[in-house]
């Protein structure tokens, strides 16, 4: 399998504000949200990462999609680097979270179209591809609705569509399920397990071990930005369920504080 | 993606976002079309609350009337009506069926020339009664004071100053329009131009921060900078349709301001004048939009945004008033200076003494900020500190 996704000793620190300090009930200045982070995703499979609150998967995913720089280390798109090469990664993944929305002013139409010609796709492949997306999510009635008179459904579902416009071989998930209802929920994990089939590289970041358990091939447990296991769900599990194992890697790694 | 393609697309979103929205489009348009309908209101109120009828003749009673004075009092300029008592006058005075009431004392011609000035010696006293709340009472009072004025005057007359039809005053038509234009329009100007940009920039920029949907767009494949370009595109575009239509609702405004005096008409200025204006407004609407993307940049939400372009506000306002000291012969590299430059040109143009050369130096200059400015937004688009910030 190729490798599509490949995390070299990632680290990133946040400055902390004094009224970040106060909230936090913290007197350090800075806090480092990912410690030195390796992984390898390969094409094919959904990778899963799982932590608690605040370990340093969205950040991670973060810096995998561009958004913010890594102090140190470097990761990998195909090939492509996400610190010296930031427009190729940009061209090779689609990226969607709750921090992404879409403008409420416009329609889906519109605003599919709109990234479609920003990714420097053809019309006439843009056309057939968003009439596909449309109708695999029920889109297709509400295409002139503005997003503002969509339901959290229906725009999680557009941003879905609008996030995978230029068809990515890289599809990076934060909390992919997150706020959604059941029937949403189930056609979102369907599609993640379809773009595998298609030979896609999936990530997503939860802390839903059930989520994990049913799509992932590998998963990697992150506690206060370090990879604490990263393998295949089978070893990693080793005959126990997730959560089983989660907690007995997490009372380890706070050293039985828990 | 070619860069301009990218920049292209940007522009046609943030012009689709604007112009699709009413409110948005309203904010724009709407100044202009206020003023003008404000500014032509103002100016006929005021028309008709200082100015009469000039064929309107006073209705006045006059007691005792001294046999010297009939002709002033005549029927040809007041219409003079009879009174039963001093009281009952007074009365029709007070409720304006009366426009005022002349009362001259027993034996007042005679006791007029033979008075002589002195502290213990009070001098004939005529009393004339009105109504300031009336209109034609305020007319007649004005009337009556300037036929004893005149009585006055000429008893001890010695000279006179500019006592006949001749004109005295030598500014011509174009002068008093240039001295009125050059006094209001550079501080009107001005803020129109940086009420322009405010009712777009933190909409685009600081809105897109608050919404969340700006790292919908730093996450595709073109440069932020582009980004950034295809934005300040769309907003100098929609800032100078508000900046325009805010000068010509003062431009075509302003003569009705003055009461319709025919002096104060926009169309003594030339085409070349109202072309070096649309520079200048272009090119000092182009600096704001781009000063005020910057602080919307830094902010969090469109409110903080708004708070952050407040001061500038005011400067640029404080800015356009030293329009109202005139334009002396300024030093050449006083048109270096932004915002300042462009308050001077305004006066120039507006004075009949536009100069090409400080109009392209003007532009210029403005034109050299905003493109430093330019760069420090892409480089601020490019921070993740700055666009993350929360």
């Amino acid at each position: 399998m190729k490798e599509l996704i490949v995390v070299k000793n990632l680290k990133k620190t946040f400055t902390l504000s004094k009224k970040q300090q106060k909230i936090e009930k913290q007197n350090i200045k800075v806090r480092t949200a990912v410690d030195g982070l390796s992984f390898t995703a390969y094409s094919g499979e959904i990778f899963g990462l799982l932590g608690p609150n605040g370990a340093g998967k969205t950040t991670t995913l973060r810096m995998l999609a561009t958004l913010i720089k890594p102090d140190e280390g470097d990761a990998f798109i195909d090939g492509a680097s996400i610190v010296s090469q930031q427009n190729e990664v940009r061209s090779k993944i689609g990226f969607l979270t709750s921090e992404l929305k879409l403008e409420e002013f416009f329609t889906p139409n519109y605003l599919y179209d709109f990234f479609s010609s920003l990714h420097g796709i053809a019309p006439e492949v843009a056309r057939a591809r968003k009439k596909e997306m449309f109708e695999l999510f029920g889109i297709d009635k509400f295409a002139e609705v503005k997003v503002a008179d969509l339901s959290t459904g229906m725009k999680q579902k557009a941003s879905l569509c609008i996030s995978l416009v230029h068809n990515p071989d890289v599809i990076i998930f934060d909390e992919p399920t997150n706020g959604l209802d059941v029937i949403t929920a189930k056609i979102v994990t369907d599609f993640l397990l379809d773009l595998k089939a298609q030979g896609k590289t999936v990530i997503v970041s939860t802390h839903i071990f059930s989520l994990i358990e049913k799509i992932c091939d590998r998963v990697g447990i992150i506690i206060d930005g370090k990879m604490c296991v990263c393998d295949t769900l089978h070893t990693v599990c080793g005959g126990k369920t997730l959560e089983d194992k989660f907690f007995e890697i997490y009372s380890e790694h706070c050293g039985g504080d828990e | 993606m070619k860069r301009s393609r990218a920049i292209f697309t940007i522009f046609k979103k943030e012009m689709a976002r604007f112009c699709k929205d009413r409110r948005t489009m309203t904010s724009l348009i709407l100044p202009g079309i206020l003023i003008y309908v404000i500014y032509s209101l103002m100016g006929n109120f005021m028309t008709d609350a200082f100015m009469t009828d000039e064929d309107y003749k006073p209705v006045i009673s006059v007691v005792n009337c001294p046999d010297q004075m009939q002709s002033a009092f005549s029927e040809e300029i007041f219409v003079l009506q009879k009174t039963e008592s001093i009281d009952a006058a007074k009365e029709l005075v007070a409720d304006s069926t009366l426009d005022a009431l002349v009362v001259f004392p027993d034996n007042f011609w005679n006791d007029m020339l033979t008075y002589t000035p002195s502290p213990d010696n009070a001098a004939p006293n005529v009393d004339i009664y009105y109504n300031t709340t009336s209109e034609t009472s305020s007319v007649a009072y004005t009337s009556v004071m300037a036929i004893l004025d005149g009585l006055e005057a000429s008893i001890s007359n010695k000279f006179d100053i500019n006592n006949s039809s001749k004109t005295y005053d030598m500014a011509s038509d174009e002068s008093m329009a240039s001295f009125m234009f050059s006094m209001i329009m550079p501080m009107l100007l001005i803020m129109f131009c940086v009420v322009g940009c405010m009712a777009v920039a933190p909409e685009s920029i600081a809105g897109e921060k608050e919404r969340g949907t700006i790292a919908t767009l730093l996450i595709t494949p073109i440069k932020r900078s582009d980004i950034a370009l295809g934005k300040i595109l769309a907003l100098s575009v929609l800032s100078i349709i508000s900046g325009a239509s805010s000068a010509i609702g003062v431009i075509a405004s302003l003569p009705k301001l003055m009461g319709g005096m025919a002096e104060f008409d926009g169309s003594v200025y030339g085409a070349s004048d109202y072309a070096f204006l649309a520079v200048i407004i272009m090119s000092t609407t182009l600096l704001f939009v781009t000063l005020v993307s910057i602080i919307s940049c830094l902010a969090k939400s469109v409110k903080e945004a708004a708070s952050y372009v407040s001061p500038v506000m005011i400067l640029s306002m404080v800015i356009g008033i030293t329009g109202m000291l005139g334009s002396s012969s300024q030093a050449i590299w006083v048109y270096l200076i932004p915002v300042y430059n462009s308050v001077q040109c305004i006066v120039e143009i507006f004075s009949f003494e536009a100069n090409a050369l400080h109009i392209i130096l003007t532009a210029v200059t403005n034109i050299a900020v905003m493109g430093v400015g330019v760069f420090v937004l892409t480089r601020m688009f490019n921070s993740e500190k700055i666009m993350f910030k929360k």
